[in-house]
């Protein structure tokens, strides 16, 4: 196993390999010098990136790095496919980082695919994919820091989760423009094929749906499955969920279950 | 005068992927943090002292139990120290150390933390017992990465992954 820890867009992206072969380590070379590049264009904490000089109207699209224009097509997509729960402009300054950060744990896993890797887990953030498996992954309990709402296993895995827990209440819900309430975390498993970049801008916005409809929209996605944690605690989740649940379960999901 | 670099609550959960360790020594000097699970049942580790915080109510309590889904410790549970680098934050340096019985981790200390008595509210040395729980309630589980979780504590995720690499060999 080979691991790399990589701090970068104000969190770490976390790299487990379990086939290392000899072009691994110049991938995960490259694979930093990906992540600080899409930060460097996509950030908007940075004045100086792509994304703010565009927003502050400096720069034309036709002047950024042509991966701005197919991030915010992207992010258009996943708008429409969302009933406009999702936006690029949340809070309406320019911020597409709900695709980016999901897309650049997509480009760290391309590039360990292409140089030979088929056993890995990119953690961006707490935006996990995963290729080949099975893999266990934790779902970081919202309200009890530390502890796990649930353990899901399989392979070639998208999770992504959105959530209160760590950074408060900063999803808004972009037709009324006030914070989404309702519920404490929101998980996705996106379907096979689905990448992480979609999975997690997904999870955004059916965060902001509140539960009933999440729920709902989630079920109706062929291959998506979502754990939804009200703020109460209760856990609720669509019927194909309990089939990513791994053979042993912590004690915590199977109380859960059984309730 | 007790200040940690962590900016919130995170976890460093995820860097703890599926050790899989081999004996290897190294000590360290005593801790100022400890996690609170530090002392393994039956293995005489010494690690457990400093300013512990371990009232356990997440996965902590587990760790030291016979019950663990984990394997059972390597070599008769032999218990041995690991540092991590120490890493430069913009509020000083920090590094970490794990203590490991086997190829369990049982306790994580910072042994080295900011001193400058900074009054940040983005400081909060509460935190940082609070993520040691989490890195060995991860592994108690047996879990390869953790969603939901994000990593805004640097210093101590870079110290700790290194650690971790070190006891890997």
């Amino acid at each position: 196993m080979l691991r790399h820890a990589e701090p970068v867009m104000g969190t770490v992206f976390s790299i487990a390999v379990r086939d290392p072969g000899p072009g691994t380590r110049e991938a995960l070379r490259r694979i930093a010098d990906r992540l600080h590049r899409i930060d460097a264009v996509f950030s908007p904490y940075r004045p100086e990136s792509d994304i703010s000089r565009l927003d502050r109207g400096e720069l034309a699209l036709a002047g950024c790095d042509p991966e701005v224009g197919t991030v915010l097509d992207a992010c258009r997509e996943v708008a429409a496919e969302t009933d406009g729960y999702f936006t690029e402009r949340p809070g309406g300054r320019l911020d597409p980082s709900g695709w980016v950060k999901g897309w650049a744990v997509e480009e760290a896993a391309r590039l360990l695919r292409a140089a030979g890797a088929r056993q890995f887990c990119v953690n961006g953030g707490g935006d996990v994919q995963t290729c080949g498996g099975p893999w266990r992954i934790g779902v970081a309990h919202p309200g009890r820091p530390g502890a796990l709402a649930a353990v899901l296993g399989g392979s070639d895995l998208a999770i992504a989760t959105s959530g209160t827990a760590e950074r408060g209440a900063h999803v808004l819900d972009p037709h009324t423009g006030r914070p989404a309430e309702g519920l404490a975390s929101l998980t996705l498993v996106g379907a096979p094929g689905t990448g992480i970049a979609r999975t997690d801008a997904w999870a955004t916005a059916a965060f902001a749906m509140g539960p009933d409809r999440a729920l709902a929209w989630a079920a109706r996605r062929p291959g998506v499955e979502a754990l939804a944690v009200l703020p109460d605690g209760t856990k609720r989740w669509t019927p194909g969920l309990p089939g990513h649940l791994p053979p042993a379960g912590p004690a915590d999901w199977q109380l859960a279950t059984a309730r | 005068m007790r200040r940690a670099v962590v900016t919130s609550a995170a976890t460093a959960a995820g860097v703890v992927l599926l050790l899989s360790l081999k004996p290897h020594q190294a000590t360290g000097s005593a801790p100022v943090i400890s996690s609170g699970a530090g002392t393994p049942s039956g293995s005489g580790s010494g690690s457990g002292s400093g300013s512990s915080s371990g009232s356990g109510t997440t996965g902590a309590a587990d760790t030291s139990g016979s019950a663990s889904p984990a394997p059972a410790p390597a070599a008769g549970g032999a218990t041995r120290k690991v540092s991590g680098d120490t890493v430069n934050t913009r509020y000083g340096p920090v590094q970490v150390q794990v203590t490991l019985a086997g190829s369990r981790i049982t306790g994580i200390d910072v042994v080295k933390y900011p001193t400058e008595d900074r009054r940040d509210r983005e400081i909060n040395a509460d935190a940082l017992p609070t993520l040691n729980q989490e890195a060995i309630a991860a592994q108690s589980a047996q879990i390869d990465a953790v969603s939901g979780a994000t990593y805004t504590s640097d210093g101590y995720t870079r110290s700790l992954q290194s650690a971790l690499d070190r006891a890997k060999g």
